[in-house]
């Protein structure tokens, strides 16, 4: 029996329930001093001076250090390019040297012996500004464009000529993050390795190893000389782990003082330090013929990407582009992005990032055209739906530089069981009884993700003498529960229990070929990896169980963690044993094998596998207050196969409280002079227990993916991928709106002014 | 000149005899100076609970209390939950529902449910927990991966095993 499908107890769990997890600012060093970074308290303007002598004199401070300290030129790189744009010019450096760009840029830092004196310390560096305006709104005609792109396929322009509807409408995203609980945090350790020239890092995740190289180039040391190591993370939703200012600043610090230093942000700083994201414009338009069906699509987008590129480039708004066509049928597509610089925290990815906003703009859209045309929203969809037969089908398009392929599924089928199983769970009836005083709507909204972006992973597995396996991936640990899902993994392929199974992930010594976690890529393409490495260690114990038991190969089978001759249980050995006969010098090794029982595999794979789902609403509005409250959440997903079914729903359900965040509560507001208005939790509104329901979760299997051994999807976005589009349609619903709501998120306000605009927009 | 102050602490029964500047927290107190980093810091002002402990019975944000105004007081953390090498029931609860993800904030849900548990047993009040009982509990800290369900499940479970017994 397989434990993949189990909803196996996390491996995770017990050290994190004891208070024994180890986070960022649990690890010290002895010897070490402390950063804090001093940061811009203009949005835009000229640096006159940066005058450190008084903070200099607070007792325990060692060093300020600005621009004029640091290597001369030094920006951070886009990880992630998109062929045809050009960034170079927009990159943040590592320091602000001449001009800053937004409330809370790096401009100093302050080292010494104590986080309370720098802290103090930081409060006295001078930093004399001349200011100039500051643009906040990225569809102004004074801010500066950083890149145009588009996705386009078919005649769109024919389409609308002949089309017998033609539907349009406009909704912003808000602009929102991931904000993980733990603020980030780093320690850089100096003189280590036998040439005492190496540096030990505590805090990258997401991607070390392209941190590593990064880290490496700036600091001219060879990249085997930095080992970043694992440890827990408090949550990354895309935000963790992305190469940012400090990440050079620590370990530069660290080896130009020769000693250890330490670095932990506070709240305030995370809210206006780490990727914003989602802050978009999206004007859509499509094009139906008389029944009904879509003939074409436009869209047109306008990021706020805020005052730098960074390690994402333009890949949100890029992603938003090509996503947007979504599950259906579209015979022509054009769309259209601009992304603009604005005074405010530079973006990045977060959970879903293009996928959120694109699919709230599309759904809310057919919903818009729904009632335009005088349709069922369900059944405008059912008919645009790719059916079954028609994948995979190539939209001629790429997206993260590969091409488009959705490779399996029936999405009409899904949206059918989402829509019987809200029926059933009497989602319905709950949308039709309001109290005096509110309106309550249901709200649908269909979707396709992607998940499992290659190029490579690679994974190590090894057996002890004592019979336990040890994993190395290259996937990082951010609170995914990742280490389970290797475990069970390794543990179907090898044959061993689960228990016997000990992951190391994200460390750069122990994996220098991973990839990292992001873009739901970790189970898919890093189990993968896990998988067929564990799949050729167990081809090696059979071979060198052979030669001890002097058995044939083909008769011998690996299970409970022994291998056995089939149908002669009694003759076996464990994989510890085999293992000892494969200690060198072992005489059952071959002149010129290697020693140990061990694999190193590399999965490759050049294309996405793309997931979908449905999401269903219900929602009650005040329509005195302007309040909404979300009562019943349905999210309807496949997988393809789930690993562990209970950490699939989990990553569902979690994904839906932050995308009710976001179309609800949620919001990076400035002030008109740049000042940003949501630098605590009280501003910055996290939604609590008496904001999420109970979420209901459908978890479908039905359609495995053809492009990996395990037959696996991402499962870590499509909780957030549809909420904003199921809760703005259920909104429109409720306070029956003829167009569309315009904005997320829907505070009280907009809910306000929408129900007082009777639906006219 | 530096504010010091030598106080007397008692954490998961063992005490504590330092010195504290009168500005440090008693989480920064609890975390770097007695090495209780189970006690986590979300927030710093009091929002999020992540470093909730329990201070005389009471359920206390760490951020927000003074190390010097633990003197004499008896402290409890999430490293004082477990009994040996077995977890506490809440914690098993916890595990079992799926109620924590990167487990950042867990130590501050564990403490402020094992603190309102006891108090409610105290009470002699039900410790039937309802839904909503339990969600507005839960409602008093910041989870960011799970959406909560499990939470309120696990507090609600180990309350009704706790009446039973």
């Amino acid at each position: 029996m397989t434990v993949i499908g189990t909803r196996l107890a996390r491996q995770e769990d017990p050290r994190l329930l004891r208070g024994r997890g180890r986070f960022g600012d649990d690890i010290s060093a002895r010897g070490q001093s402390w950063a804090r970074i001093v940061r811009s308290p203009s949005a835009r303007g000229r640096i006159r001076a940066v005058e450190a002598g008084e903070a200099v004199g607070v007792p325990g401070v060692t060093a300020v250090v600005t621009a004029r300290d640091l290597p001369a030129g030094l920006v951070i790189p886009v990880r992630l390019a998109v062929a045809g744009t050009e960034l170079s010019d927009f990159l943040q450096p590592i320091l602000a040297a001449d001009a800053v760009r937004y409330v809370g840029e790096p401009v100093a830092v302050v080292l010494g012996e104590d986080p309370y004196a720098c802290e103090d310390a930081a409060e006295l560096v001078g930093i004399d500004i001349e200011d100039e305006p500051a643009i906040l709104d990225a569809r102004a005609p004074q801010a500066t464009v950083a890149a145009e792109l588009s996705r386009d396929y078919g005649d769109t322009d024919a389409a609308f000529a002949r089309a017998a509807h033609v539907v349009e409408t406009e909704l912003a995203i808000g602009r929102h993050s991931g904000v993980p609980l733990e603020p980030r945090c780093l320690l850089a350790v100096p003189g280590q390795g036998p040439g005492q020239d190496g540096l030990d890092i505590y805090g990258m995740t997401k991607v070390p190893v392209w941190n590593r190289d990064l880290l490496a180039g700036l600091l001219g040391l060879d990249e085997a000389l930095i080992h970043v190591h694992a440890i827990d993370a408090g949550g990354g939703f895309g935000v963790r782990g992305e190469f940012y200012p400090e990440d050079f600043l620590i370990p530069w610090l660290a080896l130009t003082t020769g000693r250890p230093v330490k670095w932990a942000e506070d709240r305030a700083e995370h809210l206006m330090a780490v990727n914003h994201s989602r802050q978009q414009y999206h004007r859509l338009a499509a094009a139906f013929d008389a029944g009904g069906r879509i003939l074409a699509l436009r869209a047109d987008i306008i990021q706020d990407n805020g005052a730098y590129c960074r390690t994402h480039g333009v890949v949100v708004p890029e992603l938003t582009a090509a996503m947007l066509p979504g599950p259906y049928r579209v015979p022509a597509y054009r769309g259209r992005v601009r992304v603009v610089l604005t005074s405010k925290t530079p973006c990045g990815t977060y959970r879903a990032p293009g996928r959120f906003e694109g699919t709230a703009a599309r759904e809310h859209l057919l919903d818009v055209a729904a009632t335009r045309i005088g349709l069922d929203p369900v059944e405008l969809r059912m008919r645009k739906l790719l059916i079954a037969s028609e994948l995979p089908h190539q939209r001629p398009m790429t997206t993260l530089g590969t091409d488009m392929i959705l490779d399996t599924g029936d999405y009409p089928a899904l949206l059918k069981a989402a829509l019987a199983e809200a029926d059933r769970l009497g989602y319905r009836t709950a949308a039709a009884g309001a109290p005096e005083g509110r309106r309550r709507g249901l709200g649908l909204a269909m979707f396709v993700e992607k998940s499992g972006l290659g190029p490579q992973e690679t994974a190590d597995v090894t057996v002890s003498r004592s019979g336990m396996v040890h994993v190395c991936s290259g996937g990082t640990s951010l609170g995914q529960g990742i280490e389970t899902v290797m475990a069970q993994i390794t543990a179907d392929a090898l044959g061993v229990d689960p228990g016997a199974v000990r992951v190391t992930l994200g460390d750069t010594a122990a994996q220098p070929f991973g990839a990292g976690s992001w873009a739901s890529r970790s189970t898919v393409v890093g189990g993968s990896a896990v998988h067929q490495a564990a799949t050729a260690v167990r081809a090696r114990a059979i071979q060198l169980a052979a030669r001890v038991l002097e058995a044939a190969e083909e008769d011998l089978d690996v299970a409970g963690g022994s291998v056995s001759v089939r149908g002669d249980p009694a003759v076996q050995l464990s994989l510890g044993d085999v293992a000892a006969a494969a200690a060198p010098a072992s005489r059952y090794l071959e002149p010129g094998e290697p020693a140990g029982l061990s694999a190193r595999h590399r999965f490759e794979v050049s294309h996405m596998t793309y997931p979908y789902g449905a999401h269903i609403a219900v929602v009650e509005v005040d329509t005195g207050t302007g309040q909404v409250r979300v009562l019943r959440y349905l999210v309807a997903y496949e997988v393809g196969r789930a690993i562990n079914p209970m950490m699939v729903e989990g990553q569902l359900r979690g994904g839906v409280a932050q995308g009710i965040g976001g179309s609800l509560f949620e919001e990076f507001s400035y002030d008109e002079d740049g000042q940003p208005q949501a630098v605590t939790f009280i501003e910055y509104r996290l939604p609590t227990a008496a904001e999420v329901p109970p979420v209901d979760v459908l978890l479908s299997q039905d359609a495995p993916s053809p492009g990996n051994p395990l037959g696996v999807m991402g499962a870590g976005e499509g909780g957030i991928s549809a909420v904003g589009g199921a809760v703005a349609n259920a909104v429109r619903v409720a306070l029956g709106l003829a167009g569309g709501v315009g904005q997320l998120p829907l505070t009280p306000a907009r809910v306000q002014a929408l129900t007082k605009a009777g639906g006219d927009r | 000149m530096k504010d010091l102050h030598q106080i007397t602490v008692t954490v998961n029964g063992r005490e504590h005899e330092l010195t504290v500047e009168s500005r440090r927290t008693l989480a920064d107190m609890l975390r770097h100076d007695l090495g209780y980093t189970g006690t986590h810091l979300g927030c710093e002002h009091g929002i999020c609970g992540a470093c909730t402990v329990i201070m005389d019975g009471a359920p206390v944000r760490a951020c927000l209390v003074f190390g010097v105004q633990a003197d004499g007081t008896q402290i409890r953390t999430v490293e004082g939950l477990a009994h040996g090498d077995e977890l506490s029931d809440l914690q098993q609860a916890f595990s079992d529902e799926h109620a924590l993800q990167c487990g950042f904030c867990t130590p501050g849900f564990l403490m402020l449910a094992e603190a309102y548990l006891a108090e409610t047993a105290q009470d002699g009040e039900t410790a039937e927990l309802t839904a909503e009982q339990a969600r507005e509990l839960v409602a008093s800290n910041l989870c960011r991966c799970t959406g909560y369900q499990g939470i309120i499940e696990a507090v609600r479970s180990t309350a009704r095993s706790r009446h039973r017994r």
